[in-house]
């Protein structure tokens, strides 16, 4: 199974490429592959949406799911 | 209220719409809109409320024009630079529409103003810089019963979303804290004068929030409500989500005017919460209290596993997303050394908890 990620913001600038994760079915897994790979993302707090919906706490992740990682912005 | 014959004439390109007739028109120039920050996003949320006819505009800002400023400010000229930005845009609009009401706070909103202002008017725009402001409107507004519409908007990203809508049933929407329940350390996000803007994304996102503040009104079409969009100006993307509305939320936001006035919103004069260090006899009596959590923050499958006491596991990798799961009064925390423990107790400390750092961690004691 492998997911793609969409980001935005600071966290779309942490890499170039899609985002692309295998082997992920919950979204405590996926933040840990996460920062495993991405550490500023431990300095950072953002919003996760499954399947257009934003978590709070573990989620599943289905094999068609939908992964967006937000971060907050402040410009006005 | 009677539509005299300039309002027919000044707004009949509205009123002839079907969905907005007349009526909508009175509710819009018998409505009270503050607009809090007259900037990028603020000057055409005002422009188009101004020239749409909302009654009453309130516009709370205490900074001044900069040359800067003037490639998305587009309320302000050359001339107004140095001037008050609330001043200069009440001039603005009363120019184009001298029939409504337009008030300027040039003062920063706080916490001392902030129920004040709010109180007076029905529903209220963030158009602010900061994220310390935006925290402290959101938290106004849900104790004030006050719809919210938010805007923000990074380099060529932009997000809005209409928060605290009461439905039917007088149930709340989702607030901004459902979305982003803590505020962002400082420097964690840079800012527009620090990662800059093109500035016609404020005027797309400005706008969008002047048309979701419209349709509030005069209960025109569906809103942002429990939403969040997003609009990429480089890509033309859009991308939307939904938002719940969390019971966990309530216990960020201050219950009443004496907490929102005792609660620290701005950086510069943060008081710490504190945390403890406690010894492992200590820490092991601390748990016989009642509505006590213990937390191991080490990552999954690190060793020795712990199993003298009980214990849930939240590793700092996620602790940062999690941590609206944890109401608990107590607190207590270890990991294998004391030292990412000390990072998880600060972020865990808040004025409503206690928290207890295991000092030296695990190792120190030979706990398993």
């Amino acid at each position: 199974m492998q997911i793609t990620i969409i980001t935005f913001g600071q966290i779309a600038e942490l890499s170039s490429d899609k985002i692309i994760l295998e082997n992920v079915h919950d979204t405590d897994t996926l933040q840990q592959r996460l920062v495993e790979e991405y550490p500023a993302l431990l300095n950072i707090k953002y919003a996760v949406a499954v399947d257009k919906k934003v978590i709070s706490g573990n989620t599943a992740i289905g094999e068609t799911s939908a992964i967006a990682l937000l971060p907050p912005f402040s410009g006005g | 209220m009677q539509l005299n014959s300039d309002d027919k004439e000044r707004y009949s390109r509205q009123i002839i719409l079907k969905q907005f007739s007349e009526a909508a028109q009175q509710k819009l120039l018998q409505s009270k809109v503050l607009v809090v920050g007259a900037g990028g996003l603020g000057c055409p949320v005002l422009q188009y409320l101004a020239a749409a006819g909302v009654g009453n505009i309130g516009i709370v800002d205490d900074d001044k024009v900069s040359l800067s400023n003037l490639h998305r400010q587009v309320l302000y000229t050359t001339n107004s630079v140095g001037l008050s930005k609330a001043v200069m845009a009440v001039d603005a609009l009363l120019a184009l529409n001298p029939t409504i009401t337009v008030k300027a706070f040039p003062v920063r909103i706080d916490k001392s103003n902030a129920l004040e202002l709010i109180k007076e008017y029905d529903i209220i725009i963030d158009g602010t810089d900061n994220f310390a402001t935006r925290y402290l409107i959101n938290d106004a507004c849900v104790l004030l019963q006050k719809p919210l519409i938010y805007g923000s908007i990074y380099q060529f990203e932009g997000q809005v979303a209409v928060f605290n809508v009461k439905n039917d049933n007088g149930v709340a929407s989702a607030n901004y804290r459902d979305l982003f329940p803590h505020q962002p350390e400082p420097d964690e996000v840079p800012n527009c004068s620090e990662a800059g803007v093109l500035g016609v994304l404020p005027g797309i996102i400005g706008a969008m929030m002047a048309n979701e503040c419209i349709k509030w009104i005069t209960g025109i079409g569906s809103l942002l409500v429990n939403k969040l969009f997003i609009y990429n100006t480089l890509s033309n993307q859009t991308y939307e989500m939904e938002v719940v509305a969390k019971e966990e939320t309530n216990k960020l936001i201050p219950a009443n005017e004496e907490e929102f006035k005792a609660t620290q919103y701005s950086f510069s004069c943060e008081v710490e919460h504190t945390f403890e260090d406690v010894g492992i006899k200590d820490f092991l009596s601390l748990m016989q209290e009642e509505d006590t959590v213990v937390i191991d923050v080490r990552e999954i499958g690190e060793k020795p596993i712990v199993t003298s006491f009980e214990h849930i596991n939240i590793p700092m990798s996620v602790l940062k997303n999690q941590e609206q799961c944890i109401s608990q009064k107590n607190i207590l925390v270890f990991c294998h050394a004391g030292i990412r423990s000390v990072d998880a107790a600060k972020y865990l400390s808040n004025s409503k908890n206690k928290v207890y750092n295991l000092k030296g961690g695990i190792i120190r004691y030979n706990i398993d």
